[in-house]
């Protein structure tokens, strides 16, 4: 029984099934090891993985599910079921990724913490995003079998090694979604070498990753371009999150007259699309860097990649150190998540309101001042 | 016996190969050739390659054939005439002609040395000059003229019949392994299809001291490959235990294959961050999935054939290592039986046509 698995009560909303309803769930913490932080959650930002997991859409979830995470452990195995079906073979090779969003104040630290001490604020995040060992911070397992429950709850537990400090000069609850939208496109700016100023960057799709991806693109000195189906947030792109110019994506001749201008293209969206346009965008020796997770496999025109030595690379979150420097940053430049704060009995509403893409762009439920822990 | 189209008649006559029509069917043809201009090279052929490229142009698989077609882009030969301008090459030298015989010299891509990736690259056949758009005509034929630039000294070190691949799969092979990296030592690298492309890349592989897995749907391939080109291990790609057994070793692989494939169980043999490099041109676009890419950092980047200034370094590279093409030599009136065998992937690994010996203009 989650309630009583650890020593320490803890409260939090959970999905029970796939129909992803959230309620309140009383389970319980690990007790503060000499490694551990422990703090008190202020803000959890929504992330659109959590709308996939809490509806099992990725295959995998288990529940009760307090969310926070994607876990990809349980992918793998129905995928190798798969495979001796139907000699379709693909990867889902752990690494699991570790999304969370979430942001509290330190009330206890283990004896051997040197990181921070008590009434820092601090942040749960994510297991180095790479490494096969990875547990993840909800829906997944720790050592000892017990499930791990993410961050719509009162307190979390984690190593220090796993937890990064927020400066002062960043609002605490802008800066939750930092810690997954952020990192997710920040990483692969550097990593792709799309963080060099006048290079020219386009970003697809403007939500809780694109307009991330503008802001932190901007603050390297990029010229960054909004690549949408969505005429109407032109004016949005480019006059509020300051983007350089905007294409209408279902607009060919839109497309075509920025054929061959851009060193990078950030791909966030999740929906199936085409390919083909956005690496016509490309200059040569370009690349298109997927962070979103289409739930089928997309089509590649090889033709595509061989003109002009183009590639198509991937990236999800970043590992721990990466996080912190992009945390440091993001407080160099003021970058914060642009947010609609929600008490936590909002959540399902939202949830429904993310499906729609009716949010900008982020939702934080402000935990600290709405999550009751019921009777 | 057919001739070029009124219109494009040049001075100097020339004799060679051509198909007329999707059929693909190659035969005789005359036609002609540019004066030697001041920049020009004149190379009489002894031998030219039969690269997949040109099955695939004759057929018209791609769409954009223009007959009559003279096909060859694996050119070795001896320089007969030179213009007054050329001073990297004299009479007598022998010299390569590869994919292009042309490109704008002036963006970005030709001023890296990078000519192949000139939005305005002219082919050495079937492609248009820029200074008069006259047609291009290949390798199966007794002599090209070719601007200086676009012309390679073929070392003294390697046998011209076995060395004429080279300036197609040699070069493709070798600007992808530079570009993407695959070069370091102790690295792992997975070889997808080992045909023209595939047994070069493995030989390149080992000489960088790669550690080389061919990965291939043939299961009869292995002696050969781990035997005969010194590949350290073989995958059969149809074995989902051997695959499974494998997940996340290479550092890199290189897709050769042109028939149409899934990219899904590529993604998983790499490691994390590892790469995977698309030389070959399947017809349909691949399937793709997303989560193992995003999940590992992947990334698959394509390569096209390379630059002149590292085909020159390629040919060099291949000097020194002792690495040629493995060739089946044919005369020119066997390439339609050659053509049908290569359509059935019959050939280990090139056929190579001995121009100087066997293309005997009829009349």
């Amino acid at each position: 029984m989650a309630k009583h698995e650890h020593p320490v009560a803890a409260f939090g909303w959970a999905a029970r099934d796939s129909s992803g309803h959230l309620s309140p769930f009383n389970f319980s913490r690990r007790a503060t090891g000499e490694n551990d932080v422990t703090f008190k959650v202020l803000y959890c930002g929504i992330c659109h993985s959590d709308l996939h997991n809490i509806r099992n859409e990725w295959g995998g979830s288990t529940y009760p599910m307090v969310p926070g995470y994607v876990n990809f452990e349980l992918n793998f195995y129905n995928c190798i079921a798969a495979l001796t079906n139907s000699n379709a073979l693909f990867n889902v090779w752990p690494p699991n990724i570790l999304r969370h969003e979430v942001v509290g104040v330190v009330t206890e630290v283990g004896s051997k913490v040197t990181k921070f001490k008590v009434g820092d604020k601090s942040c749960a995040n994510d297991l180095e995003n790479y490494c096969p060992d990875m547990i993840v911070t909800y829906n997944s397992k720790y050592n000892d079998g017990t499930t791990t429950h993410g961050g719509y709850s009162n307190i979390m537990v984690a190593d220090e090694h796993f937890v990064v400090a927020i400066p002062d000069s960043l609002p605490l609850d802008g800066a939750a979604p930092l810690l997954c939208a952020g990192i997710t496109v920040y990483s692969p700016l550097r990593y792709y070498g799309l963080d060099k100023p006048g290079l020219h960057v386009g970003v697809v799709g403007l939500g809780g990753l694109g307009h991330m991806a503008v802001k932190f693109a901007k603050a390297m000195g990029l010229k960054v371009t909004v690549i949408s189906t969505s005429p109407s947030k032109k004016q949005e792109a480019i006059e509020r999150l300051g983007a350089d110019s905007f294409l209408d994506s279902r607009d060919q001749e839109d497309m075509q007259s920025a054929n061959g201008t851009m060193d990078g293209i950030i791909d966030t969206v999740s929906a199936i699309h085409p390919l083909q346009p956005l690496l016509g965008l490309l200059k040569s020796n370009g690349k298109l860097v997927m962070v979103g997770a289409p739930s089928k496999p997309l089509q590649l025109p090889a033709f595509s990649l061989l003109i002009g030595r183009k590639a198509v690379g991937g990236s999800i979150i970043g590992g721990l150190k990466e996080t912190q420097e992009m945390i440091n940053f993001a407080s160099e430049h003021g970058i914060v998540s642009d947010i609609e704060v929600i008490p936590m009995d909002y959540v399902n509403k939202a949830m429904e309101r993310l499906e729609r893409a009716d949010v900008r762009y982020r939702f934080v439920i402000d935990i600290e001042n709405s999550l009751k822990i019921a009777a | 016996m057919a001739k070029a189209p009124a219109g494009q008649e040049f001075p100097r006559k020339v004799f060679g190969w051509a198909a007329t029509d999707k059929s693909g069917i190659l035969a005789p043809f005359h036609f002609s050739r540019r004066e030697n201009g001041d920049e020009d090279v004149t190379v009489k052929i002894q031998y030219c390659g039969v690269c997949h490229s040109d099955l695939h142009m004759i057929k018209n698989d791609w769409g954009v054939a223009n007959y009559p077609l003279v096909p060859g882009h694996e050119i070795v030969g001896v320089v007969t005439m030179i213009g007054c301008q050329v001073s990297e090459f004299k009479v007598g030298d022998r010299v390569g002609v590869g994919v292009i015989v042309d490109s704008c010299r002036s963006c970005e891509s030709c001023h890296q040395d990078l000519e192949n990736y000139c939005p305005q690259a002219v082919f050495t056949y079937n492609s248009f000059l820029l200074k008069d758009m006259s047609k291009t005509y290949g390798g199966y034929s007794d002599f090209i003229v070719v601007d200086q630039r676009f012309v390679v000294r073929f070392p003294d070190g390697l046998p011209p019949d076995a060395g004429a691949p080279l300036l197609c799969a040699g070069t493709t092979v070798y600007s992808s392994m530079k570009y993407y990296g695959v070069t370091e030592p102790g690295k792992h690298l997975g070889v997808c299809g080992l045909g023209g492309l595939g047994h070069i890349v493995v030989k390149m592989g080992k000489a960088f001291g790669l550690k080389v897995t061919v990965i291939s749907s043939s299961p009869n391939k292995e002696a050969e490959a781990v035997e005969r080109l010194g590949a350290d291990s073989f995958l059969v790609s149809s074995d989902p235990a051997k695959i499974k057994a494998a997940f996340g070793t290479m550092d890199y692989i290189i897709d050769t294959v042109s028939a149409a494939h899934s990219l899904a169980p590529l993604t998983a043999l790499l490691k994390v961050s590892g790469k995977i490099v698309i030389l070959g041109l399947p017809d349909k676009p691949m399937e793709l999935p997303f989560f193992p890419m995003v999940m590992g950092r992947k990334l698959i980047g394509g390569s096209n054939i390379g630059g002149m200034k590292e085909t020159q370094e390629m040919l060099d590279f291949c000097a020194k290592h002792n690495i040629t093409a493995d060739i089946e030599l044919i005369q020119m009136e066997e390439i339609n039986t050659a053509m049908e065998r290569l359509s059935k992937s019959d050939v280990k690994y090139r056929f190579v046509i001995d121009v100087g010996n066997s293309l005997k203009s009829g009349s």
